[in-house]
Formats: C-alpha cells, sequence, structure tokens
C-alpha cells in the first residue's frame, strides 16, 4: 500500500485517473501540469512535491520530485498535510479549500473555474488508491 | 471552515432615500436603456441630485451580459474615475457592475479570470451599490456573476467575494410595474435559489433559515404578485425574498437546475428565470430519487407534508409544479419554441457546459453524463423524471 505523499502513491494515483472513465469526460478539455505541494505538519517533518502531468483527461507522466526546481508546471496547489488528508478523503471540497485558502492554487484561474466537474473527478480518484498515511 | 457575506441591505419602502446618505463624489450607473426609457433611472438620479453627486450613465447593459460589455464598462469607469459604482436593474446590470468594478482596479486580470481562488486586493476606495428592479436574480447580495462568452455560447460563473456590493438597496417601488411574465419568471428564480441553496453540498446553518423563509414568501406572495402586479405587500414579499434567497448564493451554492439554465441561457438566449422555471420540478425530482431528506425537511418546515424520504421530498416538487401551473409558466423546452432537432444538435454542448459548470459540484446529487443526458431530454419533453 503506497504512502501519502511518495512517488508510489502518486504513480498508483495516475494508474486511478487513466482508469476511469469519468476523469476523462470530465477531464476531457484539460490541459496542465501540477505541482502538488505538501507542507510539513502533523507527522510530516519534511516538504513533500509530488508531479503529474494531466493533458485531456489522461495523466501523462507522475513522480515524487526532489529539486523543485526540475519542472516547471502550468499550476502549483500546495497546503499542509492535513489539510490534503481531508480532501483525499473528500471531507474537504477542493473548490472551498480553494476559496477558505486552506488550499493555495497558482495557476490560470480561468481554466481552473472552466473545468471544476474535473476537480472533483481527480479527487474521487484519490479516494480509490490505497493509501497508508505518513 | 467557511464565510457568511453580505452587503449591508437597506429594504422595504422608501429604502432608496438612503442613497443620499452615502458620501460620494461622482457615481457610474450601470444600467439598460429600458430602464431609462420608463423613467426608474431618474428615481435614482434624483436622489443623486439631492446629494449633491454628480454621475455618468452607462446605460448599454442587454439581457445575457456578455464578457465584452464589462471590458467596455471598465475602460467608463477608466475614463471617469468614479468613487460610486451602481449597479441598477436585473441581473445583469448589477453582475456587469460588480465586474466593472473589478475590473476598474485591477485591469491586468482577464475578464473570464475573476475567480473566488485568489486574492484581488482591491481598496475600499471604491464603492459599489447594486439596487434590484426584479425580484429575481439576487444578484445584489451575491459575489457571483454570470456573463456569456459569445465565441463559446457559453455563460460563465464568475466573481470573486471581493467583488460584493458594499450596499444593496432593495426597495419595491421599483417593481410595481413589472409584468406578469417577468414577475413569474424571476419569481421561479427566487425559488430555486432558495430550494438549490436548502439541499446543496455547501448549505449551513448560516442560510438554512434564510432559505426557508424565502421559499415559503415565493410560494405565499409570487401568485399574488403574478396576479395583481399592484399588490404592493405582494411586491414588498417578493422582493425581501430575492434578495433573502440571494444570501445562499456564494454563502450555500446552488446546483442543477442553474448548471442547466446557464447552458441553455447561452444557446438558445431565453430569459434565465424561464429556463429555470422549467427545470426546477425535473431537477427537483431527480435530487427527490436519489436524495431526498433535504427536500423532504424544507417540505416539513413550509408544513407541506409531515412524510419523509422520497414522498416529502415529491411534495415540495409538487407545490412547485402547483406553483407553475398558478402562474402558467411553461412546463418544458418544446413548450416555449425551441426545435427538437435544433436541441438534439446543440446537446452535446449543453451537456459539456452543464457538467462543467460550477453549480453542478455543488448539487445534492451530481448527475453522471447519461443522467445529465436523461435529464435534459426529460426538460425537453416535460417527462416525469424517474431515475
Amino acid at each position: 500500500m503506497p504512502k501519502f505523499p511518495s512517488h508510489e502513491w502518486v504513480v498508483a494515483l495516475c494508474e486511478a485517473l487513466n482508469s476511469s472513465e469519468a476523469y476523462a469526460e470530465a477531464a476531457k478539455n484539460w490541459e496542465g501540469d501540477f505541482y502538488f505541494i505538501v507542507e510539513p505538519g502533523g507527522p510530516l517533518t519534511e516538504q513533500a512535491i509530488l508531479y503529474m502531468d494531466l493533458w485531456h483527461g489522461k495523466c501523462r507522466e507522475a513522480k515524487g520530485i526532489t529539486d523543485p526546481g526540475e519542472k516547471n508546471p502550468a499550476f502549483v496547489m500546495s497546503a499542509n498535510y492535513d489539510t490534503w488528508v481531508r480532501v483525499i478523503k473528500a471531507q474537504l471540497d477542493p473548490i472551498q479549500g480553494l476559496m477558505t485558502r486552506k488550499l493555495k492554487l497558482k495557476g490560470n484561474m480561468t481554466m481552473i473555474m472552466k473545468n471544476v466537474k474535473a476537480a472533483q473527478e481527480l479527487v474521487k480518484c484519490c479516494a480509490l488508491v490505497p493509501t497508508e498515511w505518513a | 471552515m467557511w464565510f457568511f457575506r453580505s452587503p449591508q441591505i437597506v429594504f422595504g419602502p422608501e429604502s432608496l432615500d438612503y442613497l443620499v446618505e452615502i458620501p460620494a463624489r461622482h457615481a457610474l450607473i450601470i444600467t439598460d436603456a429600458n430602464l431609462v426609457q420608463l423613467g426608474l433611472v431618474n428615481l435614482v438620479t434624483r436622489k443623486l441630485d439631492e446629494a449633491g453627486v454628480a454621475y455618468t450613465l452607462f446605460p448599454e447593459v442587454r439581457a445575457e451580459p456578455t464578457l465584452e460589455l464589462a471590458l467596455r464598462g471598465a475602460e467608463v469607469a477608466r475614463e471617469v474615475k468614479p468613487d460610486l459604482i451602481i449597479g441598477l436593474g436585473g441581473g445583469s446590470a448589477m453582475d456587469t457592475a460588480k465586474t466593472v468594478r473589478v475590473l476598474y482596479e485591477r485591469p491586468d486580470l482577464p475578464v473570464d479570470g475573476i475567480s473566488p481562488l485568489e486574492p484581488l486586493n482591491l481598496s475600499k476606495d471604491i464603492r459599489l451599490i447594486t439596487i434590484p428592479t426584479t425580484s429575481g436574480t439576487g444578484a445584489d447580495v451575491g459575489w457571483g456573476v454570470v456573463l456569456t462568452d459569445e465565441v463559446s455560447h457559453r455563460k460563465l460563473v464568475l466573481g470573486s467575494p471581493e467583488g460584493l456590493a458594499d450596499f444593496a438597496i432593495v426597495d419595491p417601488v421599483f417593481t410595481l410595474d413589472l409584468p406578469p411574465a417577468i414577475t413569474r419568471d424571476t419569481g421561479m428564480d427566487v425559488l430555486a435559489h432558495a430550494i438549490e441553496c436548502f439541499v446543496g453540498a455547501w448549505r449551513n446553518d448560516f442560510t438554512d433559515g434564510l432559505m426557508i423563509k424565502a421559499t415559503e414568501l415565493v410560494l405565499t406572495y409570487l401568485p399574488r404578485a403574478y396576479k395583481n402586479p399592484h399588490d404592493e405587500e405582494a411586491r414588498e414579499h417578493m422582493h425581501n425574498a430575492a434578495t433573502i434567497a440571494g444570501l445562499g448564493l456564494g454563502n450555500a451554492q446552488i446546483g442543477i437546475c442553474h448548471s442547466m439554465a446557464h447552458a441553455l441561457g447561452g444557446m438558445f438566449h431565453a430569459p434565465h428565470g424561464r429556463l429555470i422555471g422549467i427545470c426546477l420540478p425535473y431537477t427537483l425530482e431527480f435530487a427527490a430519487n436519489g436524495m431526498p431528506d433535504n427536500l423532504a425537511a424544507l417540505a416539513r418546515y413550509l408544513g407541506l407534508t409531515t412524510a419523509p424520504g422520497q414522498e416529502g421530498a415529491y411534495a415540495l416538487v409538487e407545490a412547485v409544479r402547483q406553483l407553475g401551473r398558478e402562474t402558467g409558466h411553461p412546463r418544458s423546452l418544446k413548450e416555449i419554441g425551441i426545435g427538437e432537432r435544433e436541441f438534439a444538435e446543440s446537446l452535446p454542448t449543453l451537456l459539456d457546459n452543464a457538467s462543467q459548470d460550477p453549480c453542478t459540484i455543488t448539487s445534492p446529487r451530481v448527475p453522471e453524463s447519461e443522467e445529465f443526458n436523461e435529464l435534459f431530454w426529460c426538460v425537453y419533453h416535460g417527462k416525469p423524471v424517474t431515475f
């Protein structure tokens, strides 16, 4: 069972997305890669960065990142560990999380607001990944 | 963690008088030419004259305001440099005014990039007043705006909490001469706001009571305002109901009835409230078939039934249908003249736009693609929703 946050976990999420018809449909117009940054907090003592390249309903690449300069993604979403856990467990709506600044996002807001269903399906897929929590 | 946001609300007969108490140097009035012709804009400019406030009119708002219109309004604002922006009209004028207020200070933002997801850091030097002239949209107290992208034929749901009005002046004087069809259509919009915000995924303790009251007011007073436009008591309560239900927008959230109406409005350009009134019974039936408890609770609060679950939920659906019958509201898209072939050809775009509408994710029951397809056909033909 992959541990969150880790390279193995984000690869498992990538596989879940690529198996999801609902995600493929909801994100068919999506173009843009992400850094998901997990800030230290709770049991996590060091920052973790997960990279995903999301393109027209598929995940083209996913990996854990150690050097923040390795990629230059279109979107960077960050939150502390506890907030990410609540999002992944569907206890916090990601849009509400962004509106209350529990989740912080940098990137093209127009693109996000035109594709909110894609964000919702992505979070649903997170819940499908069997996860060992840090 | 969540918020309850509201402008200061000045309401009731003669509340427009309060305009003279708001200090300002120059006001930009964003409205439509029809309201100028009807003399309703004069009611506002007289108050500004009384207060010694200079003003500029921007009477260019049309139904279904576009991104381009908001950009033009912002250009005018930068020319005349108002310290007060007044959105006077229905949702179109008020949504345009909210957008102009943001773009006036933030010309760097793309108009379709105004979102609640990042801070705008607007100054407090420019104030926004919303004055609704219909009892419908609740745009006077919500921060969201709906603007049409003419290129993609899509209504975009935009806006930022920082773009919320400073004051909403809710004076029923503006509504006394509204024609019955507009009264009915806008009233159905109020009802949809109230019910969808009561049952939606973002409902909360701060909005629930308001939504119950707004629903009760519409069920009681809309038939009276429709049948007798000069029933001042009914007009006042309907005007209040619209603003009360509007407090659900942004503080809770609306659902798929609005997603579908936004998609349909972007394509077929029928009045928003009419499309809402057509879609509402079907989307409520869809919710009642899978997530009936909150609808049943609302029916119970309104004294419609004590039955729980689906039976209780259907009592509310029936009350909505009864209101539609009393006010002669059309029951299907076919009935308002949308051709079947044209509808079928538009359906892929309608489905795309409705499923990506921000209102969809806050619905109590989010339809899968095939369910959305079926729902659109039920609304088209006026068939009961059995799934």
